[in-house]
C-alpha cells in the first residue's frame, strides 16, 4: 500500500493547526515515521499469512501524546485497502486508548504495531466513534488483548443489524486478502450519556450524542490537550455522509461550536483542524441540502426530482460528491417530509 | 439463497427470511457500486418466467404497448428507498383495473398491487411509491385492464441491499412514532379533472430478513399489508403490499375530484394494527 508522505500530508492541515505544533511535528520526526507491519508479531496470523506484508500506519502527533493516522478520501477499494478514515490513539502514563481502528483487521494491526513503537503502555481501551465499517472493522486486531471496547450504547444494536452486509460488501470491495481476519467486534462498554477514561495522568471524556451523522455518534475529548475526536460529525474534503438525521446533525453542530477545543480530529480530512472553523463547511453543506429539500417538499416536488436538483451548488466544494450526495438528499427528503 | 423454482423460493423466503437483509454498507463506506459477486445475479438466472407463471399463468402479456409507463432510476441512490412512479395515460384510465409492481429479484417479488375504484378518475392515473431493491433487478409494472388483458413495462435498476430492514436510521424514533400518518393534498384547485395527494405512514415495514448475524435471530416480519384510499365513500384504490415497500410507506396518487373531496386512508399491518388518516378540505 502506498501512503502519502506525512510531511506532504502536513501541508493539508498546516493551516489548521498552530505553526508551533506543525514545526514540532517536523522537528521531532514523528511526522515521518512509518512502520511496516506488524501483523506477524501482533496476531492475526491467518491474515498475515495471505496479505501483503507492507500495511503501514503513518501517524502524526497532533498534540502531546495524541497521534492520528490520516486515511485517504475514498470508498473501500483494492488500491486503498480500506484505509479511508482517520484513526488515532492517546498515550497516558498507564495505558493507551485507541480511537477508531480502521477499515480492516490488517489496518487495526498496523495501528497497533505503530503504537508499540511509541510506548510500552498497553492498549486498554478501543473506542469507536460510530458504527461505520471504515472506523470499526479494525477492532478485530485488538480482540485478543482483553481491552475494553467502548462505544455509544446504540452502537451494538446498530452493528448487529448491519453486520452481515458490512462484512460482505466491504470484503468484496477491498478484496479478500486485504480483508483477512476482519470481523465485527462489538463494544463491551456502552455509553448512554457520558463516560470518563483515566489513562494515567490524563482523562478522556466521552459523550454519547443524539442522532446526527448516525444514531450512535460518540465524541472523545482528551482533557489534557483539549483535543476533540469528533468522528464523522466533521468531514473535511470528503463530502459529509448522512446516515442519521440532518436536523439532529445541524442541531448538534450548533451545540458543539461554542465548546472550546484546542483542535479537533475529524473522521475524514486532515489529522487536526481548528475549532470551530472546521464546522463551517459541514454546516454549510447540510444547510444547503436541508433548505433545498424543504423547498422541494413545500412546492410538492418529488423525492426523485429533489435528488436530481438539490445541492448542486456544493459540488465543487467536496470530493466523492457523486458517490454520496444524491443519497444524502434522498435521506434528507425522507426525514424532512415528516416535518 | 435463490433457486430457480420461484414458488419454492418465494415460500422459503417469505416464511424464513433470508439474506436480502441489511442496509447497504453506507455512510462514508457506502458501496455505491456493489461488487458484481455480491449484487448481481448471474445472467442465466432468469426468475421472471416463474414469477409470471405464478401470477398470471399462461395469460398473454403485451409489452411496451403504450398503456402505461414506469419511471425508475437506472441506479438507486439508496437501495432501501428507491422512488418508483407508474402512470396510466388518460386515454387508458377508464379501462384500468389494477396495477401490480414486481421487483423480480426480491425475495417477495410482488411489491404491491393497486386495484382501482370508481374515484380513481378518468385523467392520467399516477401512483408513485418507494421500494426496496435487493439486487440488480428488473422492475416490472403490469396493468390489468377491464377486458382482462395484461400490459407490462420493465426497467432495470442497479441497486443492492435494499430489502434490508436496518435501513432505519434511527430505530428508536421509528418505533416510537409507529402508526403516525400524514396525508397531504398536492392540488388544492378543485377544477382540474385530476387531483393529487400523498399518504405517509410511520412504519418500519420490517422485511423479516433483518438477520442478526451474531445471535442468529431475526426481527419478525411486520409490514403494511393492506391500504384503502377513499374519496368520500368512493374507493380511489385498494392496495395489497409486501415487504418490498420501503419503511415509512409513502404513496402519492391521483384521483378524481368530487363531493367535498374528503380523503380517507385506512391501512392495516400484519399484526392487525389499523391506521387511519383523513383529510377534509378547509371550508367545506
Amino acid at each position: 500500500m502506498k501512503h502519502a508522505n506525512s510531511i506532504e500530508q502536513s501541508d493539508c492541515y498546516s493551516s489548521s493547526i498552530t505553526r508551533q505544533t506543525f514545526l514540532r511535528l517536523v522537528l521531532n520526526g514523528t511526522a515521518t515515521l512509518s512502520f511496516a507491519a506488524a501483523g506477524l508479531r501482533f496476531g492475526i496470523a491467518e491474515a498475515m499469512a495471505q496479505a501483503p506484508a507492507t500495511v503501514e500506519a503513518n501517524v502524526i502527533e497532533v498534540a502531546h501524546g495524541v497521534f492520528v493516522h490520516q486515511g485517504r478520501h475514498g470508498v473501500y477499494a483494492p488500491d486503498n485497502g480500506g484505509d479511508i478514515c482517520n484513526t488515532g490513539f492517546i498515550i497516558g502514563d498507564d495505558a493507551v486508548a485507541v480511537v477508531d481502528t480502521g477499515g480492516t483487521a490488517l489496518l487495526g494491526a498496523a495501528l497497533k504495531a505503530r503504537i508499540s513503537t511509541l510506548t510500552d503502555r498497553p492498549v486498554r481501551y478501543v473506542i469507536n466513534t460510530h458504527m461505520h465499517p471504515d472506523h470499526v472493522l479494525g477492532n478485530a486486531a485488538f480482540k485478543a488483548d482483553g481491552c475494553q471496547f467502548v462505544g455509544h450504547e446504540k452502537l451494538a444494536p446498530a452493528l448487529l443489524a448491519r453486520a452481515e452486509r458490512y462484512l460482505a460488501y466491504n470484503k468484496a470491495a477491498v478484496g479478500e486478502k486485504a480483508f483477512a481476519g476482519t470481523e465485527i467486534v462489538l463494544p463491551t462498554v456502552g455509553v448512554a450519556d457520558h463516560h470518563e477514561i483515566d489513562l494515567g495522568g490524563r482523562t478522556l471524556a466521552l459523550l454519547a450524542r443524539a442522532t446526527a451523522h448516525t444514531d450512535n455518534d460518540l465524541t472523545v475529548r482528551d482533557e489534557k490537550t483539549g483535543t476533540l475526536f469528533t468522528g464523522d460529525l466533521i468531514f473535511s474534503g470528503h463530502v459529509p455522509t448522512l446516515d442519521g438525521s440532518i436536523r439532529g446533525w445541524l442541531k448538534l453542530l450548533a451545540e458543539l461550536e461554542p465548546a472550546a477545543a484546542e483542535r479537533i480530529v475529524p473522521g475524514h480530512g486532515p489529522a487536526a483542524m481548528n475549532w470551530p472553523a472546521a464546522s463551517a463547511p459541514v454546516k454549510r453543506y447540510l444547510e444547503v441540502v436541508a433548505a433545498g429539500v424543504r423547498a422541494a417538499i413545500a412546492s410538492g416536488r418529488t423525492m426523485r426530482d429533489a435528488i436530481e436538483t438539490v445541492g448542486e451548488s456544493e459540488r465543487a466544494n467536496w470530493q466523492l460528491f457523486d458517490e454520496f450526495h444524491r443519497r444524502n438528499v434522498s435521506a434528507a427528503f425522507a426525514e424532512l417530509e415528516w416535518e | 439463497m435463490r433457486t430457480k423454482n420461484t414458488r419454492v423460493r418465494t415460500r422459503l423466503l417469505g416464511v424464513l427470511t433470508i439474506v436480502c437483509a441489511a442496509a447497504m454498507a453506507m455512510g462514508s463506506l457506502a458501496i455505491v457500486t456493489p461488487s458484481p459477486s455480491v449484487a448481481q445475479a448471474p445472467l442465466d438466472d432468469d426468475v421472471w418466467p416463474g414469477i409470471r407463471k405464478e401470477l398470471y399463468a399462461a395469460r398473454p402479456i403485451a409489452e411496451d404497448d403504450g398503456t402505461l409507463t414506469l419511471e425508475a432510476p437506472v441506479r438507486a441512490d439508496d437501495a432501501a428507498v428507491v422512488p418508483i412512479t407508474m402512470r396510466v395515460p388518460a386515454s387508458m384510465a377508464a379501462q384500468a383495473k389494477a396495477l401490480t409492481l414486481v421487483i423480480e429479484k426480491n425475495p417477495m417479488p410482488v411489491a404491491a398491487t393497486f386495484t382501482y375504484g370508481p374515484a380513481a378518475g378518468n385523467g392520467e392515473r399516477m401512483i408513485s411509491t418507494r421500494v426496496r431493491i435487493d439486487m440488480y433487478s428488473n422492475v416490472r409494472a403490469i396493468l390489468e385492464t377491464t377486458d382482462g388483458k395484461l400490459h407490462m413495462v420493465t426497467k432495470f435498476v442497479k441497486a443492492a441491499g435494499g430489502c434490508s430492514a436496518p435501513a432505519l436510521k434511527d430505530q428508536e424514533q421509528a418505533l416510537a412514532e409507529l402508526g403516525k400518518m400524514k396525508l397531504r393534498l398536492h392540488s388544492q384547485d378543485q377544477s382540474p379533472i385530476v387531483q393529487e395527494a400523498q399518504v405517509m405512514i410511520r412504519h418500519p415495514n420490517y422485511s423479516g430478513m433483518q438477520m442478526n448475524q451474531l445471535t442468529g435471530l431475526y426481527i419478525p416480519a411486520k409490514y403494511v399489508e393492506a391500504m384503502e384510499v377513499k374519496r368520500g365513500d368512493e374507493v380511489v384504490f385498494t392496495m395489497s403490499g409486501g415487504i418490498s415497500l420501503s419503511e415509512n410507506p409513502n404513496i402519492r396518487f391521483t384521483y378524481a375530484p368530487g363531493g367535498d373531496n374528503e380523503i380517507v386512508v385506512t391501512a392495516k399491518d400484519t399484526d392487525g394494527s389499523v391506521f387511519t388518516a383523513r383529510h377534509t378540505p378547509k371550508g367545506s
